[in-house]
């Protein structure tokens, strides 16, 4: 085993969040069979159950099927337990994506500004402006423009990241330009693209990590404020944020419809962000102080 | 000193120009003909002749840009045609809970999270230390709503002691004012106590190991104003920082809190606004709440000449 990797997994706080990582992983890939039933069939008979209420549901084949709905049912008769259960996908894939997405178009952005002068007065500018735009609002507006489906939920949560990451690049291609790796590299006429893919982009890949995983943390969290709001995904669709949303209408009765996704939804993002706290720890002591 | 007021000044103007280009050209980037957009599904086809005449749709996107430009230099934000209302009316009526409730949050929060902060860094590593820096990664991973949530059901549902939902304006009573805002206040203000404590915790720790501490602690003077009176005043100006970075999460926190507790201010509106499709709505509170987080960060900036003497521009 390599020695960072032995210093991360006993690191205290990585070897705990990978742990409840990999739990929700399982629990999002074998969500079909954790005791779980269609996160979308409606069971019209029985609205806004409480947890642990027997029934029978009327199928739309005119079968009929007993069922216990362990969190009760929401305001259309589905199943929250399965809603729940099923959101640990989407949350997850949101989280990952958005972290992707925005490190690569931050990465590009970022080596195009700390390279070249001409091209750092424009995008700064622009990240500048960008950042002034609260992530929120912003990514509230480009779902209202866009429309709400999962690409573009997830776009609109990335983009608002976007400048930080890009801040982030710049400032570490700017240090690194002129190390004498990089001076000898130019020396030989290495193309620019091979210099900054070969031997500037390795050595930001750390601090990038770390960033990264900040950005799926707050991107889960967007996405769950998104769709409690109503402006997120379709309500349809089995996410954390739609739960709560549909749980707001009877909060006073069964407060557990808003509460329950919380069971999941602040465990992954604690964990997201303690990763990232130990993998600033360990790959890079000095990201606190490069953050400004 | 006039210099540096002056050229910070100037240094918003590219901000402010790239917010507008951006808020323009997402609209127009929109998908469809963005005067259908504009006038709402109701609107007939007069309505999207007279629409695309006023932002100039059939010039080209320059002219229009200089038109919308224009408009907002006069403080015309557009019109919406869900209300009948121009913007800039629609969001001086409410923007009131929102000061409220921005307002309250910011204060609350310091006066939390700078105490708890300044006697953290004094024993770091002590039971308050770990408590705050367990606090502050939780406050950080649980949304705004739920602790709203987590406060109304107690507080409000069970002992009663506080209105669940709405707002009373302070003209009809300081008391219900707060009443109805004590509970958005601490709400929003938990993500803002986590961050503020942080910073304030390291911030002051760092300048507890100074020597001018260690002269002053030699010379006699008392625990609490060595932390209070030397080294919060120096630890100020990474502190007064973070207020202002903060308030772009403050008003995203807003739209949330506005929304859980039904208060009609500008978070809401944003809401409505999308859930309507009212575009020149949307369009106005995003350039007015940009607007707003570079006017505070800006003056965040002129504030560390008064903070801190040592800075000379």
């Amino acid at each position: 085993m390599s020695p960072v990797l032995r210093k991360l997994l006993s690191h205290p706080s990585v070897s705990l969040s990978c742990a409840a990582l990999l739990v929700l992983l399982a629990i999002a890939v074998a969500a079909p069979w954790l005791h779980t039933i269609d996160p979308a069939a409606m069971d019209y008979m029985n609205v806004n159950q409480p947890p642990g209420t027997h029934a029978v549901a009327a199928l739309p084949d005119g079968s009929e099927q007993a069922r216990t709905y362990l969190l009760g049912t929401d305001t259309y008769g589905r199943d929250i337990y399965s809603r729940i259960v099923f959101g640990t996908r989407v949350s997850l894939m949101v989280g990952v994506v958005c972290a992707v997405v925005s490190l690569c178009l931050g990465c590009l952005l970022g080596m195009l500004a700390g390279y070249f002068r001409l091209a750092d007065m424009l995008l700064m500018r622009v990240m500048d402006g960008l950042m002034a735009i609260p992530a929120i609002l912003l990514a509230i507006t480009l779902v209202a423009v866009l429309g709400a489906s999962l690409p573009t939920v997830i776009v609109a949560i990335a983009i608002p990241e976007v400048p930080r990451v890009t801040r982030l690049v710049r400032s570490l291609v700017l240090t690194l330009r002129d190390e004498p790796f990089v001076e000898a590299a130019r020396s030989l006429a290495t193309p620019t693209s091979l210099i900054l893919l070969r031997h500037i982009l390795p050595n930001a890949v750390a601090p990038l990590i770390v960033q990264g995983t900040f950005i799926a943390a707050s991107a889960v969290l967007t996405e769950a404020v998104l769709s409690f709001l109503g402006l997120g995904l379709p309500p349809e669709v089995a996410t954390w944020g739609n739960v709560m949303a549909d749980g707001r209408v009877n909060f006073s009765e069964q407060p557990g419809h808003v509460l329950f996704p919380v069971l999941l939804l602040v465990p992954a993002v604690l964990a997201i962000n303690l990763l990232g706290d130990g993998l600033r720890d360990v790959l890079d002591p000095k990201f606190d102080r490069r953050k400004n | 000193m006039l210099r540096f007021v002056f050229s910070r000044l100037v240094s918003t103007v590219p901000v402010l120009l790239v917010v507008s280009i951006t808020v323009f050209l997402v609209l127009r980037l929109a998908p469809g003909d963005p005067a259908a957009v504009i006038g709402g599904s109701n609107a007939t086809t007069e309505d999207i002749a007279a629409i695309r005449q006023s932002l100039g749709l059939d010039k080209s996107l320059l002219h229009q840009f200089l038109i919308f430009i224009g408009n907002l230099l006069q403080g015309d934000l557009g019109r919406s045609y869900y209300f009948n209302k121009p913007v800039a009316t629609l969001i001086a009526e409410r923007v009131g809970p929102t000061l409220s409730i921005a307002s309250g949050t910011m204060l609350f929060a310091v006066a939390v999270a700078v105490p708890m902060g300044t006697l953290a860094a004094w024993r770091i590593g002590g039971w308050l230390d770990r408590l705050l820096m367990g606090f502050s990664v939780l406050g950080f991973s649980v949304p705004v709503f739920v602790v709203a949530y987590l406060l109304i059901m107690p507080l409000s549902l069970k002992l009663r002691w506080l209105p669940v939902q709405g707002y009373v304006p302070p003209s009809d009573g300081l008391a219900a004012w707060a009443s109805h805002l004590v509970l958005p206040w601490i709400a929003l203000g938990t993500v803002y106590v986590a961050l503020l404590a942080r910073v304030t915790r390291a911030s002051v720790s760092e300048a507890l190991a100074e020597d001018y501490i260690r002269t002053a602690r030699a010379k006699g003077v008392s625990q609490t104003a060595v932390l209070f009176r030397h080294a919060l005043v120096n630890a100020a100006v990474p502190i007064v920082t973070v207020v202002g970075i903060g308030v772009a999460l403050l008003i995203g926190g807003v739209v949330v809190t506005e929304t859980v507790f039904a208060i009609p201010g500008l978070g809401s509106m944003t809401v409505e606004a999308v859930l309507n499709r009212d575009f020149p709505v949307i369009q106005g509170l995003v350039l007015f709440f940009a607007f707003a987080n570079v006017a505070i960060n800006l003056l965040v900036d002129l504030s560390y000449l008064a903070l801190d003497p040592r800075i000379r521009y």
